[in-house]
């Protein structure tokens, strides 16, 4: 891989949970993003991969651990005025489009916030840069006058990615980008995701519980389970050849259009609560295959074959 | 097929809106037989849920008409049952179960005070026996340490946890059919596996029918026998699972399951189905979906299609796709 234009090293997040109590939401998550590639995050709710993506571009604080985003350390001393040298470089998508847009503001508008709160850009040139940005999204130009409401679901996802793209970002962490739309929608705004990585060699960071479209988006994928990263791999080799028994399972039991796949029975018991963390590998109490040393010793992410990484005593 | 358990015909459900008049279902019609799985798939809009609620009479009655239809149940038409008759049905002989828990139970209550209800309402038990049944509810959907949970409030549990005893107060009364209106939507795909595991061993056990609406097409193919395909309102295919998803006969069927994206191999990219869902207030001529078709002909947009028959017990609505499989 080239030189990462992002990188998180020992990333931990604690909420306080009560008097004398934390939650660990993120623990020891590692990764790197290379320009214009991107890595899926996928996991299951609680997992910490939206609380990763937030930490990534400092929409919140990270406990502990390190952020670097083009060369720059973003994390601890003096980490805020380094990463407001490059916070335009950086932009969030949403999940729900609703919420992130605001209802009473024309999309021209919601578009341009970011050129307007930059503060210097020209009238005529903030129309122009508005119909150039709703072309690369496809919504007609007409649209610039109209509020959020008057749009689809998917349309408005749209808006949300204009707006993202006004000031010229690399690199965009995408939070549940399609998770809210209709299947139709969902693949026009990959479609348009992929695109506009290979128009602008945008990195991305690509937050997603759905693993196949994980798949038709990332170079690489991280598997989170309860707060940590599980697994790593190109997309080949993870899809190919899962090593985690958690990434075996969820893809077992991905449901697919296919009436004669006979699915694998479901895995027992459900995620454990981040407040009474089990000892040992947190996913020992469902894994099939745990052993003893499973549920003392926390296994450590490490190399079981060129750029495959896995958190298993068993692999 | 014997006498169906359930047959609905020609229904169409309009809600009054400031703009008149708004049709969410057209023309709707399908058989269930006894323990039987029907599926019904469609995006937002396409009025799969407005359907199954219109089974259950769950419509306001102050916002909703019926011009056409009949719901044939068990001998009689649900649409003109009177409430008190309806309120026996529903609950008692067709359960239903919604996407999210949480908002469908009470936050209140405890497991056993929400199961009871039902039990008492139905059958008549007593407080203390209908306790006893809720606690042999929750082993039934396998709750472990039923008789401890049956006294935890919704919040002291699992969205996982909150869809059993969901499940549960649904199947308190032996329902004969059961909906199951996105019932695995909110959860993650670990959970969804474990409740769709437990809908078909309930179904088995209990000899129930079930309609289960999704807009998961895995989820569809997983679990129903039967598919409606509806956009728009209107049924625009309707086949057994396999020949559905084998050999589609709509476009928007096509449509959709080439746009899923796929988990076995690489794609540079997906599928689409050009343009948006339409809104619901909007008056497409002819075909609803034509206006999105890339195989859509002159009439398409002039005309509506009728649903007409393509190969054994297989429907869909798509001329031009009809007279290629059967030239004039």
């Amino acid at each position: 891989m080239s030189a990462p234009i992002v990188s998180a090293r020992g990333l931990v997040k604690d909420f306080p949970a009560g008097p004398d109590r934390t939650l660990r939401a993120v623990d020891n998550v590692s990764f790197d993003i290379a320009a214009g590639e991107t890595l899926g995050l996928v996991g299951e709710s609680g997992s910490g991969k939206s609380t990763t993506g937030r930490m990534l571009v400092g929409l919140i604080p990270a406990t502990s651990g390190e952020v670097s985003l083009f060369g720059q350390t973003v994390t601890g001393r003096g980490g805020d005025a380094r990463l407001a040298t490059v916070r335009n470089r950086l932009q969030f998508v949403f999940q729900d489009p609703n919420g992130s847009l605001n209802p009473r503001m024309r999309v021209r508008d919601a578009i341009a916030e970011p050129l307007d709160i930059k503060g210097d850009v020209a009238r005529a040139d903030r129309a122009a840069r508005v119909a150039e940005l709703l072309d690369m999204v496809g919504l007609p130009a007409a649209s610039a006058d109209r509020y959020p409401h008057e749009f689809s679901g998917g349309q408005r996802q749209r808006i949300g990615i204009a707006r993202a793209l006004a000031l010229r970002p690399e690199f965009i962490v995408c939070d549940e980008p399609v998770s809210a739309l209709d299947v139709s929608m969902q693949a026009q705004i990959v479609n348009l995701l992929l695109d506009l990585q290979e128009r602008f060699g945008l990195g991305y960071l690509f937050i997603a519980h759905d693993l196949a479209v994980v798949r038709s988006m990332s170079r690489n994928v991280a598997v989170m389970y309860a707060g940590s990263i599980v697994e790593i791999a190109s997309r080949q080799a993870l899809y190919a050849a899962p090593q985690h028994p958690y990434t075996q399972a969820l893809l077992d039991v991905v449901p697919r259009p296919d009436p004669d796949r006979v699915r694998k029975p479901a895995l027992a018991g459900e995620v454990p609560s981040m407040l009474n963390r089990p000892a040992g590998c947190a996913f020992a109490m469902r894994c099939p295959r745990a052993e003893a040393r499973c549920r003392v010793e926390t296994p450590a992410l490490r190399d079981i074959a060129a750029g495959h990484r896995a958190a298993c005593h068993l692999v | 097929m014997s006498a169906p358990l359930l047959s609905v015909r020609d229904l169409t459900v309009q809600f009054r809106t400031d703009a008149g008049w708004l049709t969410a279902v057209e023309q709707v019609g399908f058989e269930l037989g006894a323990q039987e799985t029907l599926g019904i798939v469609g995006e937002s809009g396409s009025g799969k849920s407005v359907t199954a609620l219109s089974i259950l009479g769950l419509h306001a009655a102050s916002t909703t008409r019926i011009p056409t239809g009949a719901i044939a149940y068990a001998g009689q038409d649900l649409l003109k049952l009177p409430d008190r008759a309806m309120r026996r049905i529903r609950g008692g002989e067709i359960a239903m179960i919604f996407q999210d828990p949480m908002s469908s139970l009470n936050p209140v209550l405890t497991v056993a005070d929400q199961i009871s209800e039902t039990l008492m309402l139905h059958q008549g038990l007593d407080r203390k026996t209908a306790r006893n049944r809720a606690i042999g509810l929750l082993d039934m959907v396998r709750i472990a340490d039923a008789a401890h949970r049956v006294d935890a409030y919704p919040h002291q549990l699992s969205g996982g946890m909150r869809q059993r005893v969901m499940i549960a107060i649904a199947i308190a009364c032996r329902p004969k059919l059961l909906i199951a209106d996105e019932p695995t939507t909110a959860l993650d795909v670990t959970i969804q596996a474990q409740i769709l595991d437990l809908l078909r061993e309930l179904q088995t056990e209990l000899g129930m029918s079930v309609i289960l609406i999704s807009h998961d097409l895995g989820v569809i193919a997983e679990f129903a026998r039967r598919v409606l395909v509806m956009y728009a309102g209107r049924v625009v295919e309707a086949a057994p699972s396999r020949a559905l998803f084998r050999q589609p006969m709509h476009p928007y069927t096509s449509g959709l399951l080439a746009a899923i994206p796929p988990l076995n191999h690489d794609v540079t990219r997906l599928s689409t189905i050009p343009g948006s869902i339409p809104d619901p207030g909007r008056r497409i001529p002819g075909c609803r979906f034509s206006p999105r078709c890339t195989e859509a002909q002159t009439e398409c947009r002039e005309q509506a299609p009728d649903l007409v028959s393509v190969g054994d017990d297989h429907f869909a609505r798509c001329p031009p796709r009809l007279h290629r499989m059967r030239p004039v």
